[in-house]
């Protein structure tokens, strides 16, 4: 620690980090640009000017960036000095020479970094009388607009999407007065990182395309703290609503997991809440296939009537925990299915013993950053989890870190560690079967169909227990880089649906700790609460409650489209007889067959709880009211045990909270703050800002009486501007980012212990698994033995971070990115077949020809499929044939003219 | 005494002044231009719609009697609202509006007569609102200082606006 003297002031503050974090730390006020938490300094826009002095004599001093000077202990600083504010307002004003007249239509209007910026300067008159300067804009693709005018040169976006994110296709073009930041010609922003440009850039050159389509300034948004429902990272979101749609969503920072960055399939996944398919009311089937809506009370009465003599209850891991808990309820644990298929239900639940074994680390993605030899085990996790990617992404940079800090070069000097370090990089290994998007950075690659990976893990693991083992060939080496790194990972998941895989990934963490080494183990499932409804305990694997169903027992489904995870044909026959009841938000298939549709309300329309991959829950909040008969499932679910008599019945969702927190885990009441949490004594949480506006116009053409404000029961919010979001409270419970003088996002260090980390009130989530004590026990592993006969081809699953959620493919945004159905096909296969990339190729079993991609990395004798698109249906990995469709045109998925607005 | 004979005298002298009372309704008062009564959406002179829908008029009211949501024409580039809502029986006809509006779309009118035997028709939507001139203001065209590109007019061709800068130059 050190003590700085700030204008007379004395704090304490960090040795070594620079004066521009310290500054912000202490919750003072310094106008800066291009420097960001997460991607250190540069000293590129000359905004956060101070005067340092010498000693306490020194009345002089001398100007320099904050951003750029390290802390030294009894160092005498001044950011009021007149000659200080002098600099940053004429920075200013020179920044502004060029900018255009633009506030009024700019989407980034209200959260505007320069817009506070010239205001907290005070530049506030037009003096320069010149021309201004400017440029064409791009298409950058239907997620990210472009206005070049509007840019200042901070350098922040090709700093995030080339040296942080390692996208190929953003860059800076020109000289001096005349940069230019686009592609080099128009067309999509490649990374699938791309949506943090929206909130990277100071200003609007960068801006959230599917939110300006039906734009609302940040005042006008009613938000509040919410779980990214993409996959199963449990990234922190703000969802934001005006008149009933839910319009965008933003980052909420939280220091162990996302912290100031997200995947595009989470920032623009989400508009499937207005989708024009949503499920509006209850509905009771005719006898003419139709639905009868209107009538709750007999849609309740009918699925009674349904469920009368037991019934079995298909979960979801889309579903909150408390909405499968209330089914598990009414149907009873032995009746209760997890909803997951059960190859993957065995992975997740290997999984869930092997953190709950002694010495096991799940790393949070702060402590994924911070390895130094990573192997990915058969995950892609760039599809699967983007947002751990990116972590990995920093991990690599671990060693360029030590470097510098060798060389005495502060570790926020970027372009100084990045330059130190050259291409040197900590290791990252990845044995995955087709090419992944993090082979740019890995020390070595290696592919394999499922067994050769498990092989090649177990060859890990012997070597890494033998100490003589030579370490020349590839899995030797990774053994000893793992056995002699400061913080090995290892990563592995789910989508391969194989045990072998992620029981040989646990053998080499045990392998790691027989030699004192810690070992982390990160887990990825498949979707945002797999965990959760794991480990809700159900008697009933998915393939016998189809069965039955198929035998004509009734059964709840809940949020659950089985066609999406269960082979058709299996799930055709077990829909057949119609005998059951759906809960779910947007009609699908399963829905379409059941005899009564209820309509559940989405993640933004109730409170809940998720548990992500390293088994931490987290709350959501309601964001807004429902609309129409939309309730939360498990209100229906109470209903429906109340018709039947059996189960337990709830009237808030305190009341099911409760009861879930007792009968699983006591943890999930300590996870958020209860609904009579008050700031000082009387004070909610708002979940609108104070200038929020038309409160007494907005619904005046309906009713010119404004309505009263929602009271809500459920939670410490208001549904009003009523109440105060002072920073400090509770970290689960902040409903948005905004501090006086700071109305961007760049206000969150208002709400962090110190910049880039702990929130204020504490980091949101509980872990529910923590180690048990169980001694680490070598899984026995068998490898699984596909021989190859009859020139048949094994599958291997693919997923893509574009079109394999089921919710995010309901989002429009999302669908003019979800690629035309393809095969992957490894160069030789290609070979054999006289095929070519772009050519048709067609699979057994799925009707229409796929589009051939050719891969460079994977082996012959296996072809990848896509998963989650509807041209290719669920289906058992097994092995198929292949024939060559010679007539096969190629098609682009979506024509972005046709995409209807959900 | 002294004081109720300047009364009388006061009084008296006022027979002889102009009379101030005017017969309203059958004789309407002068307004002033700037009076601030019912309010009005104005067109920019080419005659589209000066509402950019930023909306800061409805952040500014006091009594957020103003709701609106902001769209875009096809292919034109123009912001303007899909709708525009003003409960004028909530409106104190303050004017904050007016001076929030960076484009002049938003502006008070001298007419005052806002009564309605039913509330419900206080509620005025943009139809009763936007008017086809431009009001006060008649030369402001604020996409044409504006950066953003609109029909008709390209990058560079604004007020003040350089030709666009060619980024495959490789002069300095």
């Amino acid at each position: 620690m050190a003590t700085i003297h700030i204008d007379g002031k004395t704090y304490e503050a960090k040795a070594g980090e620079n004066l521009l974090e310290a500054i912000l730390s202490q919750h003072l006020d310094l106008p800066y640009f291009c420097w960001h938490p997460s991607m250190g300094s540069i000293g590129a826009c000359r905004q956060c000017a101070i005067i340092t002095y010498s000693d306490e004599n020194d009345t002089r001093g001398r100007i320099g960036m904050a951003c750029m000077t390290s802390v030294t202990d009894g160092m005498r600083v001044s950011v009021e000095a007149p000659l200080a504010k002098d600099f940053r307002s004429t920075v200013i004003e020179w920044l502004m020479e060029n900018h255009p007249h633009d506030c009024p239509v700019c989407e980034e209007g209200g959260e505007c970094h320069l817009q506070d910026m010239t205001v907290m300067t005070g530049h506030s008159m037009r003096r320069y009388t010149g021309t201004k300067r400017t440029w064409e804009n791009q298409n950058l693709g239907p997620f990210i607009g472009h206005e070049m005018n509007r840019c200042i040169t901070c350098y922040r976006c090709v700093r995030f999407y080339d040296e942080y994110a390692g996208g190929t296709d953003l860059a800076a073009f020109g000289s001096r007065g005349r940069m230019y930041f686009g592609r080099f010609e128009d067309g999509t922003l490649e990374s699938e990182f791309a949506g943090n440009l929206v909130e990277v850039c100071p200003t609007g050159v960068f801006t959230d395309k599917p939110f300006a389509q039906s734009y609302t300034r940040k005042w006008d948004l009613q938000s509040a703290p919410s779980i990214c429902v993409g996959c199963a990272v449990g990234c922190n979101v703000f969802p934001a609503e005006r008149y009933g749609d839910l319009k965008r969503i933003t980052n909420r920072y939280h220091g162990e997991l996302n912290g100031y960055f997200l995947c595009d399939r989470g920032r623009f996944g989400s508009h499937f809440v207005n989708h024009e398919k949503r499920i509006k009311h209850a509905g009771v089937r005719t006898r003419s296939g139709d639905y009868e809506f209107g009538d709750v009370s007999n849609a309740i009465k009918v699925a009674g009537a349904t469920l009368r003599d037991g019934a079995i209850g298909i979960g979801s891991p889309r579903a909150s925990f408390e909405n499968n808990f209330a089914l598990r309820e009414l149907v009873g644990a032995e009746n209760f299915c997890t909803g997951i298929i059960e190859a993957e239900l065995e992975v997740i639940k290997t999984a869930l013993d092997v953190i709950s074994r002694q010495g096991i680390v799940v790393p949070s993605l702060k402590q994924v950053e911070d390895a130094d030899a990573i192997l990915i085990l058969g995950e892609d996790i760039a599809n699967t989890a983007a947002r751990t990617a990116l972590s990995v992404r920093q991990a690599v940079r671990t060693k360029s870190f030590e470097m510098a800090t060798d060389a005495h070069i502060p570790t926020w000097q970027d372009a100084g560690v990045r330059g130190h370090a050259k291409s040197e990089k900590s290791a990252l290994f990845i044995a995955t079967p087709a090419t992944t998007r993090l082979d740019d950075i890995a020390t070595q690659v290696t592919s394999g169909s499922v067994s050769e990976l498990v092989a090649f893990g177990s060859s890990i693991c012997t070597k890494i227990r033998s100490s003589t083992a030579s370490s020349d060939d590839f899995a030797g080496r990774v053994a000893s880089t793992l056995r002699t790194a400061k913080a090995p990972l290892i990563i592995t998941g789910s989508s391969l649906q194989s045990i072998e895989l992620v029981q040989v990934a646990a053998n080499i963490c045990f392998a790691l700790q027989e030699h004192d080494q810690p070992s982390s183990f990160l887990f990825v499932p498949a979707e945002v609460n797999s965990v959760g409804v794991s480990l809700l305990e159900g008697g009933l694997s998915l393939s016998t409650a189809l069965q039955r169903m198929e035998e004509g027992k009734a059964a709840v489904v809940l949020e659950n489209d089985l066609y999406f995870r269960a082979p058709a044909e299996s799930v055709d026959s077990a829909l057949g007889p119609g005998n059951f009841v759906v809960l779910d938000t947007l009609e699908n298939r399963t829905a379409e067959h059941a005899s009564v549709v209820f309509p559940a309300a989405t993640y933004a329309e109730q409170t809940g709880t998720f548990v992500n991959y390293e088994t931490r829950a987290q709350r959501f909040y309601q964001v807004f009211n429902p609309q129409d008969e939309i309730a939360p499932a498990w209100l229906w679910l109470s209903q429906l045990a109340e018709t039947l008599g059996t189960g337990a019945t709830w009237e808030s969702y305190a009341s099911v909270l409760d009861q879930c927190a007792e009968h699983t885990y006591s943890q999930l009441r300590e996870i958020a703050p209860s609904s009579d949490y008050r700031i000082g004594t009387t004070s909610r949480i708002p979940r609108q800002s104070h200038r929020y506006s038309g409160r007494t116009a907005m619904n005046a053409q309906v009713n010119i009486h404004e309505p009263k404000a929602k009271v809500d029961t459920d939670t410490p919010f208001s549904y009003s501007m009523e109440g105060q979001n002072p920073g400090d409270q509770n970290g689960a419970t902040i409903p948005y980012v905004w501090s006086p003088g700071w109305n961007s996002n760049q206000s969150v260090f208002k709400f962090q212990q110190e910049v880039a980390g702990k929130l204020a009130g504490g980091d949101p989530g509980l872990r529910l698994i923590e180690s048990n004590g169980a001694q680490l026990q070598y899984f026995d592993v068998e490898t699984p033995e596909l021989s190859r006969r009859d020139g048949s081809f094994e599958v291997i699953p693919l997923h893509l971070v574009f079109g394999s959620d089921e919710m995010s493919n309901q989002s429009w945004p999302i669908r003019a990115r979800v690629p035309a159905p393809f095969v992957l096909l490894s160069q030789q296969d290609a070979t054999n077949l006289g095929v070519k990339s772009g050519m048709g190729l067609k699979v057994e079993g799925i009707t229409e020809s796929l589009e051939v991609q050719v891969d460079s990395r994977l082996p012959s004798g296996v072809i990848g499929l896509p998963q989650g698109l509807a041209e290719i249906p669920q289906r058992e990995i097994d092995r198929v044939h292949l024939s060559v469709d010679q007539e096969f045109v190629v098609r682009t998925n979506v024509n972005p003219e046709v995409i209807a607005k959900g | 005494m002294l004081s109720q004979i300047k009364t009388l005298w006061t009084v008296f002298v006022h027979l002889f002044k102009r009379n101030e009372t005017v017969q309203y309704p059958e004789e309407m008062p002068y307004q002033a231009p700037r009076y601030r009564g019912r309010i009005i959406l104005t067109r920019d002179p080419d005659g589209e719609e000066r509402c950019v829908a930023c909306n800061l008029c409805a952040v500014a009211c006091p009594v957020d009697c103003i709701a609106l949501q902001k769209t875009e024409k096809d292919e034109d580039g123009r912001w303007y609202p899909e709708f525009f809502r003003i409960n004028f029986s909530r409106c104190i006809m303050c004017g904050m509006c007016e001076e929030a509006c960076p484009t002049y779309a938003i502006q008070l009118t001298p007419d005052f007569e806002l009564c309605e035997f039913d509330r419900n028709n206080m509620v005025y939507e943009k139809e009763h609102l936007l008017i086809d001139g431009t009001g006060k203001y008649p030369d402001y065209s604020f996409w044409h200082v504006a950066g953003k590109t609109i029909d008709g007019k390209d990058k560079g061709e604004a007020q003040n606006e350089n030709k666009p800068e060619d980024v495959r130059s490789l002069l300095p």
